[in-house]
């Protein structure tokens, strides 16, 4: 049904942010480790929904001139309710993801959501899509992270993995700035070869 | 003219709204985020500089004003008695702030040990300051040294390529040696008064 389909297409279709390149700026720079991706990604669906769903609920009220300040200011509440609660509740997570967290706020798919959807759809829908969305990020940001600590560091979870000798001797670029963007490159590669094979 | 009215009225509806839900957030969460960082931040470099401590450090801290400044006194007791104390001081390195935790033994009048709480020196070089062997000889110091760095001549060690950071940090802890005086004696106030 229509929505599923709005949920669903955050998941390969438009999945982010490999189909929808956008808010890379998180996706390099938390993906160190599985948590930090997986924190990072938890982090936008809960801005993500809730503010689609707030932009959808207010679109017949919000003026078409001040649309996108307005979406900002709700963005940047979800955001700091976010930092204080993560700062209260989690803090070695939010020791790891720091700025990042504030910064969720300049995070393009949010934005690009709330304007290019929630704001003409209705708030089942929008709820559903950043829902969707969100967990497309996280299930990315995850896998990249995953990817990185494992090559980079020899573990999973921070959970020995790798034989001890790898991880004595890793592969440490992965976990590095560099390893960022080769893993995104050749991920991104991949996925693009198999929709390739097999079509959408 | 109507859509004018319109726009600003919805906006700062908008800002007002998500204003007081913040602050009331904020106010929720306040006392929980001040309990972190003490657990996070404070507590591990509480509990080295005052190692051997047999009460909850986090628990009987102490919050007293001092120069007209609010600051919070973390009191160490072994057996009922108290003989420790250790509080934070601010000197100025390389990056920004270096914040100190410095600890001291309140019977001899000597240093239990200096351990950083925070700081942006240089990775690699200026955060040396950290490292244990370079906070190590802090360790025992008493009050009466000259809390400068040799070079400058007193009696701490330099560190090599980390000039400013160890100056930083010997402010700091000049800082926490000229308080401690008159912290001693509000301790002893309020001991008196039975802590």
């Amino acid at each position: 049904m229509n929505l599923w389909r709005e949920f669903s297409k955050g998941l390969w279709r438009d999945l982010p942010p490999f189909r929808v390149v956008l808010g890379l700026c998180p996706v390099l720079a938390v993906t160190k480790s599985a948590i930090g991706g997986l924190g990072m990604g938890l982090a936008v669906v809960f801005v993500l929904t809730c503010s689609n769903i707030l932009v959808s609920a207010l679109r017949h009220v919000i003026p078409r001139k001040v649309r996108i300040a307005s979406y900002i200011v709700i963005i940047a509440s979800f955001v700091v309710t976010v930092e204080l609660v993560t700062q209260a509740y989690m803090y070695p997570l939010y020791e790891m993801l720091g700025i990042f967290i504030p910064l969720i706020v300049v995070n393009c798919i949010i934005l690009g959501r709330a304007e290019a959807f929630a704001s003409r759809n209705g708030v089942l829908a929008s709820a559903a899509d950043g829902l969707g969305i969100g967990l497309g990020f996280t299930m990315s940001l995850t896998v990249l992270g995953a990817l990185r600590e494992l090559l980079g560091a020899g573990t999973l979870f921070d959970k020995p993995v790798m034989p001890l000798i790898y991880q004595e001797h890793p592969f440490a670029m992965m976990v590095e700035a560099p390893g960022a963007f080769i893993a995104l490159g050749v991920l991104l590669g991949l996925m693009n070869a198999v929709t390739a094979t097999k079509g959408t | 003219m109507n859509e004018m009215v319109r726009m600003v009225v919805v906006l700062s509806l908008i800002c007002g709204v998500c204003a007081l839900a913040l602050s009331g957030l904020r106010t929720a969460t306040a006392e929980q985020i001040e309990r972190q960082i003490l657990t996070y931040l404070e507590g591990p470099t509480v509990r080295t500089v005052l190692e051997g401590a047999e009460n909850d450090l986090i628990e009987d801290r102490q919050k007293v004003e001092i120069d007209g400044k609010e600051m919070t006194l973390f009191v160490a007791k072994r057996g009922g008695e108290v003989w420790g104390v250790a509080y934070e001081t601010v000197g100025s390195g390389f990056g920004g702030d270096i914040t100190v935790m410095v600890g001291y033994d309140l019977t001899d009048d000597e240093l239990t040990g200096v351990q950083i709480v925070s700081h942006k020196e240089t990775p690699g070089i200026g955060s040396k300051i950290t490292m244990d062997q370079y906070t190590r000889s802090f360790i025992g110091m008493p009050l009466s040294s000259d809390f400068r760095l040799e070079t400058a001549g007193g009696d701490l060690d330099a560190i090599t390529g980390a000039t400013y950071s160890a100056q930083g940090r010997a402010e700091a802890v000049r800082r926490s040696v000229e308080l401690y005086p008159e912290v001693k004696a509000r301790l002893q106030d309020e001991i008196a008064e039975g802590l």
